[in-house]
């Protein structure tokens, strides 16, 4: 078995080696309570930042609010929109939209309840930042978040 | 088996490497221990223990198919050691076509809030009761949303003999009605059953036992309500081993109410649970568990906030929590110059009037419905503050006032340790010293005569973005008049894109560990660690 998992890992790599580059086909909640396929996404050929967050999640939180104060400055320099995806489960769910609203957070907002997209997506912990350019490819990612991190994302947009 | 996924996994990669896209990610857990009577930290025999995953992923249009390889060698040891070895434990395919999703071999799934049923995973926590089987969705008329699946649930890196079977129907009522309403009004119910054979020589056990759920969920404009009931049929579960022919049927309902606007946030989260718990067997053990109760309490991510962490008693709990926001405009008193955000968070859970339907069936005897439940599980009060003092400096600061029955939510003798009361401060100052050069300071204090007595905690943080961190922590047991053992820890990590990779020493201390409403208890340890995480 093990053999076989070496040798496949060693056919796929000659192939072609290829990082994680279109939206996954998973479903996942509006804060309506509708459902949504998350690669319909869209900011009509402008740049997205997905960002996958949790209400308990210290440096999440501490990035979205450091984005949300440059966030109008980034909007009129980039038309770039940024997509915030909760993981929160059940037990924190009933408090995203008002933790969103509270901090007067201008996102879009996704829950993702049982962890599917975060999966699909390779995210092991969060906070995890991807950037897509036009045509919804992801072309840069970034896990955890500290201070500052803010400024690479943002000079990783001005180069689309 | 596992063979014929690699084989579609290598076949697929062979024919649409040009178009699909292979994607995954790895985690790599390493520990070492050493000896330390102090803290109690006894080494394993390996002296370093492994836990490692592999997911791979390949994905082309509508069909996608991946495998997790999962490497114990041997696990860490605040896994279960019935972790032990290498296992391709995780592969799956799936496709969709139109309205319908199949999926064939593992797969998670949630009904509702997962009352019902939720099989998911945490790494961190050694969870994972994926399902091995069959799951179709289907979508009709494009308002109603079918999911139904039948399998078998993990355990460590086997299966449980039970057979899970279930269906779950979603709508949305208006939508469905073709109403052009401004209102969500979405409904759903869900069954799923279990199935094991009955063996038992003594009993004669129902071998298939049902569990329903009805619920619904309101949304309009800045408010959301939601409701939902289940009902658990005969279900001996538990009750074999309490040697008591008991066949106790099971309830749970849960509501929230949810209210927003710009810079106001509320919510309300209340339940009652009574003999709940679900089981993929009949037989007890934690891991077995395929239904979910979230906690009712706020997930704190402070360490000494959550040293006595709140834990969802399945049997029978009464309970509620409620969560207020207010973020105080810039130029107001409070606001100041940036604005002033709070947090006011309460929870109280308390034993149901009149016992578990558990215990207490065998006399067709079960708990009234509120009555005046007075044993207390668990209480929190806790308000944060942040606050950004000028363009450099941002404090947060927390305190809370806890009551923990030790007793009961770490499963000890009733009278044995009693409850726990303790007053907790947290300052969390973060203070930029460079554009992208921040220095971090955590002090904590958790104020308690009971236990283990009072606590303290503070850590230094240094990151450099994009890539570097550091950061030493103590934690103190300076209340503690038989031995006042401090933990010290170091860490620092390099971060690069997807890649993270950091190394730490020093001391854990024993305890409950909760994530996601599920806890697991952690011996002490002393030791280097070395984790690796990385996404491609």
């Amino acid at each position: 078995m093990k053999k076989i998992l070496i040798s496949l890992l060693l056919l796929v790599s000659t192939i072609s080696f290829a990082q994680i580059k279109n939206l996954p086909n998973v479903d996942v909640k509006k804060i309506d309570g509708s459902s949504f396929n998350f690669k319909n996404i869209d900011n009509n050929g402008n740049p997205i930042v997905i960002s996958f967050w949790a209400t308990w999640c210290k440096p999440c939180t501490k990035e979205l609010n450091n984005i949300a104060e440059l966030y109008e400055d980034w909007q009129d320099e980039t038309n770039v929109k940024l997509v915030a995806v909760s993981i929160d489960d059940r037990r924190s769910q009933s408090k995203v939209a008002p933790y969103v609203n509270s901090s007067g957070w201008e996102y879009e907002i996704y829950i993702d309840p049982n962890s599917d997209l975060k999966r699909a997506m390779g995210v092991s912990t969060v906070p995890h930042t991807f950037l897509l350019d036009k045509n919804k490819q992801i072309i840069w990612q970034h896990r955890g978040y500290v201070e500052g991190d803010e400024y690479e994302l943002f000079d990783e947009i001005l180069k689309l | 088996m596992k063979k014929l996924f690699l084989i579609a996994l290598l076949f697929s990669s062979y024919s649409y490497a040009q178009e699909g896209e292979i994607h995954g990610d790895f985690q790599l857990n390493l520990q070492s221990y050493k000896d330390d009577a102090r803290i109690g930290a006894i080494a394993p025999d390996e002296i370093i223990l492994n836990n490692s995953f592999f997911n791979l992923m390949y994905s082309k249009g509508n069909f996608s198919t991946g495998v997790r390889y999962e490497s114990y060698l041997n696990a860490l040891l605040d896994y279960d050691s019935e972790f032990q070895g290498n296992s391709i434990a995780y592969r799956y395919a799936s496709y969709s076509l139109g309205n319908l999703d199949v999926t064939v071999g593992n797969y998670y799934e949630q009904f509702g809030s997962g009352l019902v049923f939720r099989t998911y995973e945490n790494k961190g926590l050694g969870v994972d009761n994926a399902m091995d089987g069959v799951r179709i969705k289907y979508n009709i008329l494009n308002s109603i949303d079918i999911k139904s699946f039948i399998g078998t649930s993990r355990t460590y890196l086997e299966y449980s003999d039970g057979i899970i079977r279930g269906i779950d129907f979603e709508t949305n009522l208006f939508e469905l009605l073709a109403l052009e309403m401004s209102t969500n009004l979405i409904l759903g119910s869900s069954f799923v059953s279990r199935f094991q054979k009955d063996n038992n020589p003594k009993f004669n056990l129902p071998q298939n036992v049902g569990v329903y759920g009805l619920r619904s969920n309101l949304i309009s404009g800045n408010f959301n309500y939601y409701l939902e009931y289940v009902h658990k049929y005969n279900d001996p579960a538990g009750s074999i081993a309490d040697n008591s022919n008991n066949y106790a049927t099971g309830n749970a309902i849960k509501t929230s109410l949810t209210y927003f606007q710009k810079g106001l946030g509320f919510s309300f989260d209340a339940h009652r649970v009574d003999n709940m718990e679900f089981r993929s067997e009949r037989q007890q053990s934690k891991e077995y568990i395929i239904n979910y109760i979230p906690t009712l309490s706020k997930q704190h991510s402070y360490t000494l906030l959550a040293f006595y962490p709140c834990a969802t008693q399945s049997n029978g709990e009464i309970g509620f929590q409620s969560d207020l926001y207010y973020k105080f405009d810039r130029g107001t008193i409070f606001g100041g110059k940036y604005g002033t955000k709070i947090n006011i968070n309460y929870s109280r859970v308390l034993a149901l009037d009149g016992g578990s339907s558990l215990k207490n069936d065998s006399i067709d005897f079960t708990p009234v419905f509120l009555g005046s439940p007075n044993e207390l599980f668990y209480s929190d009060l806790n308000l944060e503050l942040v606050k950004k003092i000028n363009s450099k400096l941002r404090v947060n600061s927390t305190i809370a006032f806890q009551k923990y029955n030790k007793d009961v939510l770490e499963g000890k003798l009733p009278g044995e340790y009693g409850i726990i009361e303790s007053t907790i401060g947290v300052i969390d100052a973060t203070y930029k010293l460079k554009r992208k050069h921040t220095l971090r300071v955590e002090l904590q204090a958790l104020l308690t005569d009971d236990d283990d007595g009072s606590w303290s905690m503070a850590l230094v943080e240094y990151t450099m973005s994009p890539n570097w961190f550091f950061a030493i922590q103590d934690l103190y047991n300076f209340g503690n008049d038989d031995q006042k053992n401090h933990y010290f820890n170091f860490n620092f990590g390099y971060i690069k894109g997807s890649n993270r990779i950091e190394i730490g020493y020093g001391k854990k201390r024993a305890g409950i560990f909760c994530v996601g409403g599920v806890c697991k208890e952690v011996p002490s340890s002393n030791g280097f660690s070395l984790n690796i995480s990385s996404s491609f």
